[in-house]
């Protein structure tokens, strides 16, 4: 039986729901046209005003808000509300340039944990669960969304925060935790230590995890599931945005269901900003409807996916987005070719090896190097270099089909490459363009 | 008959091979042959010591990755032409050596000892027996 969060909303009309949205848009861009002097100003160049946007439709009209808008605004730019009304900030971690700072009012912050809530129970969820976050707590917003979504609920909440693997495991066990709240890299990393400790997945409560903040594979997903005995499903989110749960997964398992009376999704072509049809795969635009102090309109992801807005089996109506091939952020260019760090993932999960790699990305004599470290696991090992080879070069022919270019494939001991207690660190491009 | 090697993956960079050294040593290992082979970016190192068990079990706790496989130890007289007899001996029924590596013979200094690894370890040990040489069972190796 499918639970429901708030199933009114959850299950809505797309009629109530275009209405619900036509309704906000309206009042949302009346708001950030009287208090974010960066939004006025950019209608104003566009020439339009709140008066030309009389529903969801025509949303079109308004301009983009870039990462870089977001960053120039530090620390107050685009807040739309006094900071005597906003109860708490979030950001980004700044890793690739100067931080983004969210706001939010009480108002904001019970919406984003309803919508954490709504992927708790969408999750298996209810009441009577443990729930375990071992996001990390703090500025980072993992660990205060998924723990504010569980209190919602009225789920036992276990604050464990990321890192410390051994205790991870012991409340896992001691307090009977059900459903785990994680990266995925986390989670697979989780799932080896107590494959160490000699413990199998009957050993251990844990029925579901939900896990976002990076990019995983169906692969990686089948791999955690069978190691973990759980069924695992994603989250996404953006700070920006408030956090985890802007969208999630249900039982299908087929798409995560956007919260589209919070949030407003389209799909543009990166190149030109133009609104593709339904179906296409594009970068993703997301608007806010409901928050008061950091709206964003029209905010470029920059994550590459696409959207499915048919009724899903779980009796949801709300518009699924696929699993992002990744974050234009995360996508290497090398030798001119797009390469994302989950397609190699994927290569190396159908064969059998460790999702734990690192992508070593330099520039020799004008060419890009391409390396990527694999863990070998200890029943690939054999005494035969000629078998060794054969792997090798096997996987790098697989890359070579997925990619369309081939790495140098290092195998490396188990456990040498640094395991990630939050975001995984996959990529060490080393090129000085 | 065959005894058996500890074959270990090792990384080519400075100290995996000392770091495999230690953990032995930490164990009170004594290694009777050490062979390296070297494909680029890692290497297997092969190794016959005095205990086998213990050995393996110690090298995978400290993070290794090991496999233990059956070869074919042969006690040859350490003068010219000893190994000759050994390798005609496979050679005549048609047996490929893989690779081999030699020691001498510790206490005893009349032998010294060949480690060769084929397709079939008991055809080889057939093949040598019947030419008369001696080839060493796990015992011997750990009381060498």
């Amino acid at each position: 039986m499918e639970r429901y969060y708030q199933p009114e909303i959850e299950c809505a009309s797309r009629e109530e729901i275009k209405a619900m949205q036509d309704e906000r848009i309206v009042k949302q861009i009346k708001h950030v046209w009287d208090n974010v002097p960066l939004y006025r100003k950019k209608m104003e160049e566009k020439g339009i005003t709140p008066d030309d946007i009389k529903g969801i439709d025509d949303i079109y009209k308004l301009p983009f808000t870039s990462k870089a808008d977001l960053r120039e605004g530090y620390p107050y730019g685009l807040l739309a509300k006094p900071l005597s009304e906003c109860v708490r900030i979030h950001s980004t971690s700044g890793t690739t340039g100067k931080r983004v700072m969210a706001y939010y009012t009480q108002h904001d912050i019970d919406l984003w944990y309803d919508c954490c809530a709504r992927a708790i129970t969408a999750a298996g969820g209810t009441k009577d669960d443990v729930v375990q976050v071992s996001y990390g707590y703090g500025l980072f917003t993992g660990g205060a969304g998924l723990d504010g979504g569980s209190h919602k609920l009225g789920c036992l909440t276990v604050p464990t925060s990321s890192g410390n693997t051994e205790r991870q495991i012991m409340f896992i066990q001691d307090m009977k935790s059900t459903i785990l709240c994680c990266t995925p890299s986390y989670a697979a990393y989780l799932g080896e230590s107590m494959r160490e400790m000699g413990l199998t997945p009957e050993d251990i409560p844990l029925k579901a995890g939900i896990f976002g903040a990076e990019a995983w594979s169906e692969e990686m997903r089948r791999d955690i599931e069978k190691t973990l005995g759980i069924k695992a499903y994603d989250i996404y989110g953006l700070t920006e945005l408030s956090g985890p749960g802007v969208s999630f997964e249900c039982s299908a398992q087929s798409g995560m269901h956007i919260n589209e009376d919070h949030f407003y999704a389209e799909i543009i072509d990166p190149n030109t900003g133009e609104v593709l049809p339904e179906g296409s795969k594009g970068e993703l635009v997301f608007t806010s409807l409901t928050k008061e102090a950091f709206p964003v309109i029209r905010y470029r992801t920059r994550d590459i996916c696409q959207l499915k807005y048919e009724k899903c089996s779980c009796g949801r109506t709300h518009v699924r987005m696929a699993k992002p091939m990744g974050r234009s952020d995360d996508m290497l260019i090398i030798r001119g070719v797009n390469v994302f760090p989950s397609q190699i993932e994927t290569v190396l999960l159908n064969r059998g090896y460790s999702p734990n790699y690192q992508i070593i990305v330099d520039r020799v004599n004008n060419t890009d190097t391409f390396e990527i470290k694999v863990e070998l696991t200890p029943d690939m090992f054999t005494d035969n270099m000629g078998d060794i080879a054969k792997m090798q070069n096997q996987l790098v022919s697989d890359m070579r089909s997925m990619l369309g270019i081939g790495p140098k494939i290092s195998l490396v001991a188990p456990k040498s490459i640094t395991r990630s207690e939050g975001k995984a660190v996959r990529v060490i491009d080393k090129r000085k363009i | 008959m065959s005894i058996n090697q500890i074959s270990v993956f090792l990384e080519n960079k400075p100290n995996a091979l000392q770091n495999m050294c230690e953990a032995l040593a930490e164990g009170h290992i004594d290694m009777r042959a050490l062979s390296l082979a070297e494909a680029g970016d890692f290497g297997i190192a092969r190794i016959i010591v005095d205990k086998l068990y213990d050995a393996s079990h110690l090298l995978k706790d400290a993070g290794f990755v090991c496999t233990v496989t059956p070869v074919v130890a042969a006690q040859i007289p350490d003068t010219p032409g000893g190994l000759g007899k050994v390798l005609a001996g496979l050679g005549t029924v048609g047996i490929n050596v893989e690779y081999m590596y030699a020691f001498l013979g510790g206490h005893d200094a009349e032998h010294a000892y060949i480690i060769f690894k084929t397709a079939d370890a008991a055809k080889a040990t057939a093949a040598l027996s019947a030419k008369g040489i001696i080839v060493l069972e796990q015992e011997d190796i750990e009381a060498l």
